[in-house]
């Protein structure tokens, strides 16, 4: 077959080798790759598919909006949280309300420990097996270990020989037992795998002791919200009353005890991120730094909404800490603003989605959106409905909308987040990456790549982690002048509401750009759209053959083995895919099609 | 070599005289000579940690991160020392025929004799296609894992009851373990919650590996250990329910002093869970602690069983207790567990104790 040349840059070549990844494991949700590899084992097409859809858009109709946190909340455990924050701000826009300074720095110490915790997980427990290798581990000399540690991080008190030889010793047992659990049947002897052992017996350290460290980080969350995975949140503010001084400040949600523990804990999370994750990323990165594959989308079109406003109720990007644009094209001298509401902005299309539109060349706004199920296969399908051999991107092909920004294909995440804030010249992106580019020493090019992907996390978890202590700072500052106020409930009933109003809710999830679009029509959401960062990275081709990130990342990348996927999960991996969170709404039949439309 | 139950003991401080010790009282405990002790004790050292394959449904690894969130045991010590976490594809290495290809090997090499985890639960319409598997239907995987497994634990309320996804109108006909059609007939521990709290996940199954059997179910098939009380029962905010003390708004006096949320519209008289009782992240708290109503995420089918902020409607003021012990009743039948798990570290450790003290 001829080379198809994409719209956004990209040739794509299908006459070589398919290769098929069904299930990508180490990701949240379900999801399938292809690709086809050349004479030299290099991706010449790539192809994703999201492959579930639970359909939680439809469910959410007819449901009271002050509800829809908790619904929306469980499209996904993983970023546990930001959803049902993305929620509340989108009821609130649509209702008027204006929250409380204290809930506000609540809410971001919330998702702040949330960006902490998922980037730390991701990058040990999902990430960390397609750079280190656990085998090779049991060749390291602990004593030569001690010595890397104390190297790369001297602050990190677990760095004695003896530790090094009790955890290899552990490991050993483990791998010699032939039951390998999570590590059966892993690409052990593939020659990406670059860490010399001591590297890799450190870095085996370290996911076990993440595995321990990660579940303290989560208690903030359960000190306001009180129980995590999928803590409690509110509509006007937070649940969690302050009681510092009265007599019954015991067993109240929140006093001096409780306030304590969060400063504790986040403290706590600083150390880590400094002394264990980020100087690992670092160790890893010096030696994968000529690994230079898999930049996609990120040195052409990137995308953030911002998040973590500053003072509460003001959403404008001059007033959000993470930052908020939109760079095309590469031109990082130029940031656009990015405005949730104008229908020409953000759309969606479906020509090459299981969903229907009665016009498929064009693309829908999510105030707009429509959506009906279509699960259909292109004629070149190699196997059947039910059991799919090689997948026909030419027709439809993913569970995954289509969304762009004025009809671009776009990256969202940690990486675009800090190329746009390094365009903007944001003081505190900016030394970092000057930072982690200095002791890497590449060129800030190198960004453009999944180690680049990998490492912005990285960078933005030690970000928020000490953005949480300013919020807790900001929060006892305002509890002692004297404003111990938690939730505005004067528009709590629905016998207060208008009768039609709609909203806009978002907020930076750890994988990205995250939207919410609700409509409320006689107290009762009428429509709810959710157009989430692993949409946009995740998504098909579009109507003019755009492919999206995922697919553009892989492209070009040579595979050493191509039996075995190691540069593909790789890849996408630095995405830290969240598959339940992409899918989308559908609607039983033509009836509820004309209900999701905008009258 | 295998790290067996006499490793993990051994790494938890136990000498091998107090293991020894604890393999004569175990033949003692059976009914058996001391004759028996070194079989005993050959086998404990010898026994591989029983494999678990944790399939996921539709779903949002609300149960996972729960999982990995357990204090006591720690996840990392179930999954290095306890059991042989050989299939979960949230954390596994392997991916696409590597990964599948350990679902065949596992049940080749321990057909009837591995745990069957369930997170999610498999949508029945389009031909199961809206959970597509290595190209194929979630719910062939799973019928095809089940059929060969010694039992299955349905972790969280989407493998219990079907939760978000199969709320009104349940557009991909979300069905949960128990309800799919063809369903080999297994034993099905229904853990809810969601997501369930970590370490009721956790003791579950250390339980099962400690007293090699099954918990005790009641009659919807959750542990009785931990699923027999309601919310209410144990809630430290009872006295002011009692009393009438309620909060009327949030962040009014009432919720600064932490008086009852029911008039808030707190399911915890309807809920049975150990949120009141086991608390959440290691004992810090629960829902109801940090101010907000309990939403009943245990119960099946809570999403459509009223507004989260709606007051119980059937329920009214001090007559809580006759009606909520009405639906108390429904779930006082016992099932008995009867499949045999192998023996854990923990009871070792627990019985070397009592016989050292002793």
């Amino acid at each position: 077959m001829a080379t198809v040349q994409t719209p956004n840059g990209f040739s794509l070549d299908t006459s070589g080798k398919r290769v098929v990844v069904d299930p990508v494991t180490r990701i949240e949700g379900h999801m399938r790759c292809e690709v086809n590899v050349d004479e030299n084992n290099i991706i010449r097409n790539a192809v994703s598919t999201g492959t579930m859809w639970r359909g939680l858009e439809v469910i959410l109709k007819g449901r009271d909006p002050r509800d829809a946190w908790a619904f929306v909340q469980r499209i996904c455990g993983v970023c546990t949280g930001t959803h049902a924050l993305t929620s509340v701000r989108a009821v609130e826009d649509a209702l008027n309300i204006d929250i409380p300074e204290n809930a506000n720095s609540i809410r971001n110490i919330m998702q702040l420990s949330l960006q902490v915790h998922d980037h730390l997980v991701h990058f040990y427990h999902l990430h960390a097996l397609d750079w280190v290798n656990p085998v090779n581990a049991l060749k390291a000399d602990p004593k030569a270990t001690s010595e890397l540690q104390q190297k790369v991080s001297p602050h990190h008190p677990k760095s004695s020989p003896g530790y090094f030889r009790d955890v290899q010793t552990r490991i050993r047992k483990f791998v010699e037992s032939g039951q390998l659990g999570p590590f059966k049947n892993g690409y052990w002897t593939n020659p990406a795998y670059l860490l010399p052992p001591e590297a890799d017996l450190m870095a085996v350290t370290h996911y076990l002791e993440a595995l321990d460290f990660q579940k303290e980080i989560m208690t903030v969350r359960t000190i306001f919200g009180g129980k995590d995975t999928h803590p409690n949140w509110l509509v006007g503010g937070v649940p969690c009353a302050i009681n510092m001084d009265g007599d019954m400040a015991a067993g109240a949600p929140i006093n001096m005890e409780r306030l304590n523990y969060v400063r504790s804990i986040t403290e706590r999370a600083i150390t880590f991120v400094k002394n264990v994750y980020i100087p690992d990323v670092l160790a890893v990165g010096q030696f994968y730094k000529g690994w230079l594959y898999g930049g996609g989308l990120s040195s052409q079109n990137v995308l953030s909404y911002g998040d973590i406003p500053d003072r509460a109720n003001d959403y404008s990007a001059g007033n959000l800490l993470m930052p908020r644009g939109a760079i095309i094209n590469g031109k990082l001298e130029e940031v656009h603003p990015v405005d949730l509401r104008d229908p020409d902005e953000i759309q969606e299309f479906v020509p090459h989605s299981w969903y229907k539109y009665a016009d498929e060349a064009v693309g829908l706004h999510p105030w707009d959106g429509v959506t009906e199920a279509n699960y259909k296969l292109g004629p070149n399908l190699v196997g059947t409905r039910t059991h799919i051999k090689e997948i026909d991107e030419g027709g439809k092909y993913s569970w995954i909308k289509a969304p762009r920004w004025k009809g671009h294909a776009m990256e969202v995440g940690p990486l675009a987040r800090y190329i746009i804030g390094y365009a903007q010249g944001h003081e505190q992106i900016t030394d970092q990456i000057k930072g982690v580019l200095g002791a890497l020493d590449v060129p800030v090019d190198a960004l453009f790549s999944t180690l680049g992907r990998t490492a912005a996390r990285a960078l933005e978890a030690e970000w928020a982690a000490e953005q949480q202590l300013y919020f807790l700072d900001k929060l006892i500052a305002n509890i002692k002048n004297g404003d111990s106020s938690t939730a505005n409930t004067t528009s709590f009933d629905p016998k207060t509401w208008p009768t039609e109003v709609k909203g806009v809710g978002f907020t930076e999830a750890p994988r990205g750009a995250l939207g919410h679009w609700v409509k409320i029509k006689d107290t009762k959401i009428e429509n709810y759209q959710c157009v989430v960062p692993t949409t946009w990275n995740g998504s098909p081709r579009d109507n003019e053959g755009n492919i999206g990130a995922f697919e553009a990342s892989l492209m070009n990348t040579k595979m050493e083995v191509p039996e075995e996927p190691v540069e593909i999960l790789r890849t996408l991996h630095s995405f830290d895919p969240c598959l339940a969170c992409s899918t989308h709404v559908m609607s039983e039949d033509g009836e509820e099609l004309a209900d999701v439309k905008v009258r | 070599m295998h790290e067996t139950f006499y490793d993990v003991m051994r790494r938890q401080g136990i000498t091998r005289r107090s293991f020894l010790k604890y393999c004569s009282l175990a033949a003692g405990a059976l009914g058996l000579s001391p004759a028996f002790a070194p079989q005993i004790a050959e086998a404990m050292e010898t026994k591989p940690r029983i494999p678990v394959l944790w399939l996921h449904g539709l779903e949002c690894t609300c149960c996972s991160e729960s999982f990995i969130r357990s204090a006591h045991p720690l996840a990392k010590d179930v999954i290095l020392s306890m059991i042989s976490l050989d299939y979960d594809d949230t954390i596994m290495a392997a991916a696409g025929d590597q990964a599948e290809a350990i679902i065949e090997e596992t049940i080749q090499k321990y057909d009837g004799n591995f745990i069957l985890a369930v997170e999610g639960n498999a949508p029945l319409d389009e031909d199961g296609m809206y959970c597509i598997i290595g190209g194929k239907p979630f719910v062939e995987q799973l019928r095809h894992v089940a059929e060969h497994a010694k039992a299955i634990i349905s972790w969280g309320s989407c493998a219990s009851w079907g939760c978000v996804q199969a709320a009104r109108p349940n557009p991909t006909r979300a069905t949960p373990t128990h309800k799919v059609p063809n369903m080999p007939d297994k034993p099905i521990i229904k853990v809810p919650g969601c997501p369930p709290i970590s370490e009721v996940m956790t003791a579950v199954i250390t339980y099962m590996l400690t007293f090699e059997k099954m918990p005790s179910l009641d009659n919807q098939g959750r542990p009785k250990m931990f699923y027999s009380q309601r919310i209410h029962d144990k809630c430290y905010r009872r006295p002011h329910f009692d009393a009438g003390q309620f909060v009327e708004k949030f962040d009014d006096e009432g919720a600064k002093k932490g008086y009852c949320l029911y008039k808030v519209g707190c399911k915890g008289p309807t809920t049975y869970n150990a949120c009141s009782t086991v608390r959440w992240n290691g004992g810090l708290s629960f829902p109801i602690q940090a101010g907000h109503p309990c939403i009943g995420c245990s119960e099946d089918g809570f999403w459509d069983k009223g507004g989260f902020y709606e007051r119980l409607s059937d329920i009214k003021g001090f007559g809580i207790e006759g009606n909520a012990d009405e639906i108390g009743t429904a779930a006082a039948a016992i099932v008995g567990g009867a499949v045999a798990i192998h023996a854990g570290a923990s009871v070792v450790k627990r019985i070397v104790q009592k016989g050292d003290d002793a």
